[in-house]
């Protein structure tokens, strides 16, 4: 794609028990939201490895969003407080390689919250559009791969 | 690998947004797809032929469905899939409907989207295992919480059904709020009248266990297995030796506690009996007002006492009940109209002046005064001088389908209790005048709408269309100044009382208990069923069951039949010995595990055990982390911890959800 109609890729990592729904329920009361967002669906946010984000970001995402339950709502009890803690630690190892925090972003949404589910989508599109391309991994990977 | 694709239309709703012909185009070129097929409905019968069929044909190793929702026909096209030979788990689905078509209008963006949507699908699939579900055994037995009407008739039904069951009430007596009504719209049937027996059967029953003033405490388990801790508040009285006589409730010297059961507008000693009918017809020491507990006086009940019932010493106990089903009926309190904290997001009706003037009261303490066994004995009088007020003012949506004060739903119920009020005040008070402010009379329900007009026609009371800005008291009177919005111009009333028919709220502690037990809840505290319309009285925890009012404001007549509906669902889980559970549980790799243990730490179910591996001498190799297919829930947070990987998520394994992140493109 062509610099002039450059769209941003979102990938977001949800959970099936909040987010996903959530996500569900703004298709079911026909809600609009930006295309740009492509959902990988885990049965819990604690399943998440931070390997999955830098995954994403290497194949090209340039936003990526994790988002589940709400604390204290968790299906599995406890497996959002293991997700927030992981994600937090590695969006400051992130930013501490460069990557703008803007294009890692965490929100919890849950079942029945389909217009914040809309409102996060269109909000992370919008903050990783403002950013332009992310080619940061690639510069970052190149500079690993130098050092080994 | 040969996987199949199959694109469904869902008639013009996925069509409409996405070109299906074109996914199926491009999927088809994709590597390992050997078929890869578009049709205007692939959940029907023939859709499903079609992927029947095709798997028998080409041999497929897998099978993408692109269509809505896992979470509407995930299970119909696995169905299909074992139908014809293929193992379930070898389908995904790829949700082109809620998350693509719906919420997008661009055709080509939803079609790229889709696309990829299926890409990642067909990447994940060619990596998934043959997976065997997990049978369970099943433990007949129920929990209902709480003891309202909607409990009341689910243990009933459970327990008619021949199954054993737990009623937890954390009140003092079941009966719930409708033992509080005076008359039930719309035959005025008397409440206590035809809620009593039902709550006497209960009593009786030999397969319903009651435990009053207990809560839930902590729910463990599954479906079918929960281990369920019940905190039996310590009532300061044993009930074993209680025979209910009573003489400790009269005797008592401390009479000044406001009575719940009266909604303050009468008092009630230190130990007491709810109300007279209740169940258990054990009384309860409130510790906060008794003087034994206050200064180590009195003890006047403990002498009194025949049955040397009364213990001082009691603790709160916990029960542990192995639990197969749960049925939530926790119901509903009303909104207080009165001061809201500032922090508060809901402003409350501070112009009202409810708390402020004590004639200005809500709807249950009006069905307290109108009731036979209130504290006037059903004669109306007003709280402050106990005269019979001559003009009444009812306001209706105080709290509800308000987005500023209050909350944006209607309670549903106010309409039909108001009409109900005013009718009872006209019956009681012949040469009084009743006035009901109303922004829509909704009547929708057999006989109700019949029952606005009697109130209106035949008994006279005159309903104005408009809102009430303000009350104040003048010379003994309430100065309710509004709105007649149909003749467009301001009103003012004299009134002797005025009614509020506040909105009904969730339970104070509903999100508390939605957190022990699982549950979801809207952002109004109301628990949240599976499906709005297909599955009413199920929640997203496999095994838990909702009736009531604590899914939404509700009447009667509404609740019991969302009970029986609950019941039945339990009822369904009980018909068999054995459940299925979905196998996407958690394996350890043994050869690479290193018994570090980092996912037995941050397991929520203990589901991680400690399994040795010995040589054939018997000597211990090395000790490595075990699973138990029964507790482990499948959360994957094990999975996600391990720093060697040797514990993977059957379903969602890291090789799948790299493969799918890797089809991003």
């Amino acid at each position: 794609m062509s610099e002039s109609n450059w769209e941003p890729k979102i990938v977001a990592i949800v959970c099936n028990w909040c987010t996903y729904t959530g996500a569900d329920l703004a298709g079911t009361s026909r809600m609009k939201y930006q295309p740009n967002v492509r959902i990988i669906k885990l049965p819990c946010t604690g399943r998440i490895d931070p390997v999955f984000i830098l995954k994403a970001f290497e194949r090209g995402a340039d936003g990526v969003l994790v988002s589940g339950c709400h604390p204290g709502d968790c299906h599995y009890n406890a497996g959002n407080f293991h997700a927030r803690r992981r994600w937090m630690l590695f969006r400051d190892l992130l930013d501490f390689v460069g990557i703008e925090p803007e294009r890692l972003q965490f929100s919890w949404v849950s079942a029945s919250e389909g217009r914040k589910w809309v409102d996060v989508i269109n909000g992370v599109t919008d903050a990783v559009r403002a950013r332009g391309p992310f080619t940061g991994y690639q510069a970052i990977n190149k500079e690993f791969v130098a050092h080994e | 690998m040969k996987i199949g694709v199959y694109i469904c239309y869902c008639g013009e709703n996925i069509g409409r947004t996405v070109d299906c012909a074109a996914v199926a185009k491009a999927c088809a070129e994709l590597p390992g797809v050997v078929d890869s097929v578009d049709y205007k409905y692939m959940c029907s019968d023939p859709g499903q032929n079609i992927i029947k069929n095709a798997i028998r044909e080409k041999g497929l190793q897998g099978v993408v469905v692109a269509s809505c929702s896992p979470h509407m026909h995930e299970k119909t096209f696995r169905r299909a899939c074992s139908d014809s030979g293929l193992n379930p788990f070898l389908c995904e689905i790829a949700n082109l409907r809620e998350h693509c078509s719906w919420v997008h209008e661009d055709v080509p963006a939803a079609t790229r989207k889709a696309i990829d949507l299926v890409r990642m699908a067909v990447e994940k699939v060619k990596r998934n295992g043959e997976l065997e579900p997990i049978r369970v055994p099943v433990t007949k037995r129920a929990l209902v919480v709480g003891g309202g009407i909607a409990g009341i008739q689910a243990a009933l039904d459970v327990a008619n059904a021949g199954f054993e069951v737990v009623l937890v009430e954390k009140e003092p007596s079941i009966g719930g709020h409708m033992s509080q009504l005076s008359e039930t719209f719309p035959t005025l049937d008397c409440s206590q009248c035809i809620l009593t027996p039902r709550m006497v059967e209960v009593y009786q029953h030999p397969r319903i266990k009651l435990l009053s003033y207990s809560e839930v405490e902590k729910v463990e388990g599954f479906i079918g297995n929960f281990k369920v801790t019940i905190r039996r508040k310590a009532r300061s009285v044993i009930e074993e030796r209680c025979t209910g006589c009573g003489l400790c409730v009269q005797k008592c010297p401390t009479k000044k506690a406001p009575s719940e059961f009266e909604q303050g507008l009468a008092k009630r000693p230190a130990i007491y009996v709810p109300f007279p009918q209740a169940v258990p017809n054990k009384p309860v020491i409130d510790r906060n007002v008794c003087t034994h507990f206050r200064t180590g006086k009195c003890g006047i009940c403990k002498k009194v006492c025949g049955r040397d019932a009364i213990d001082f010493e009691q603790q709160d106990q916990f029960v542990t009940e192995d639990i197969g089903a749960i049925i939530v009926a926790t119901g509903y309190q009303l909104y207080s109209i009165s001061k809201k904290p500032d922090d508060s997001a809901i402003k409350g009706y501070g112009e009202y002046g409810y708390g402020k003037y004590p004639d200005v009261i809500d709807g249950l303490q009006f069905e307290r005064i109108a009731s036979a066994s209130g504290p006037s004995s059903g004669e109306i009088r007003r709280p402050s001088d106990q005269k019979e007020p001559k003009k009444v003012v009812f306001i209706q949506c105080v709290g509800s389908r308000d987005e500023a004060k209050g909350f944006t739903y209607c309670s549903k119920i106010c309409c039909m209790y108001t009409a109900k009020h005013a009718m009872l005040y006209k019956h009681k008070v012949h040469d009084g005048e009743a006035y009901v402010f109303y922004m829509d009379i909704r009547a929708g329900g057999k006989m109700y709408e019949e029952f606005v007009r009697r109130a209106i026609e035949e008994d006279g009371v005159k309903y104005i269309r408009g809102r009430v800005s303000r009350i104040y008291p003048s010379g003994g009177k309430y100065i309710v100044k509004g709105e007649d919005t149909l003749a467009g111009e301001p009103i003012e009333i004299d009134a002797d009382m005025v009614v509020l028919a506040t909105a009904m709220i969730a339970q104070p502690n509903a999100q508390k208990l939605a957190q022990v037990l699982g549950v979801p809840y809207d952002g109004y505290g109301f628990y949240q069923e599976v499906h709005p319309k297909l599955r009413p009285v199920e929640v997203s925890t496999a095994g838990i069951f909702l009736a009531g009012a604590c899914q939404s404001p509700k009447d009667i007549p509404e609740a019991v039949a969302m009970a029986s509906a609950a019941a039945s669902k339990a009822l369904v889980l009980f018909g068999s010995d054995q459940l299925e559970r979905e196998p996407t549980v958690a394996k350890v790799n043994e050869a690479t595990c290193i018994g570090c243990f980092y996912c037995q730490k941050v397991c929520a179910y203990n589901a991680i055990e400690v399994k040795e591996i010995r040589d054939r001498k018997g000597n211990l190799v090395k000790t490595v982390a075990s699973v138990n297919p029964g507790l482990c829930q499948g959360c994957g947070t094990c999975n996600a911890t391990c720093p060697s990987k040797s514990i993977e998520l059957l379903g969602y394994t890291d090789e799948q959800i790299f493969a799918e992140i890797t089809a991003l493109g």
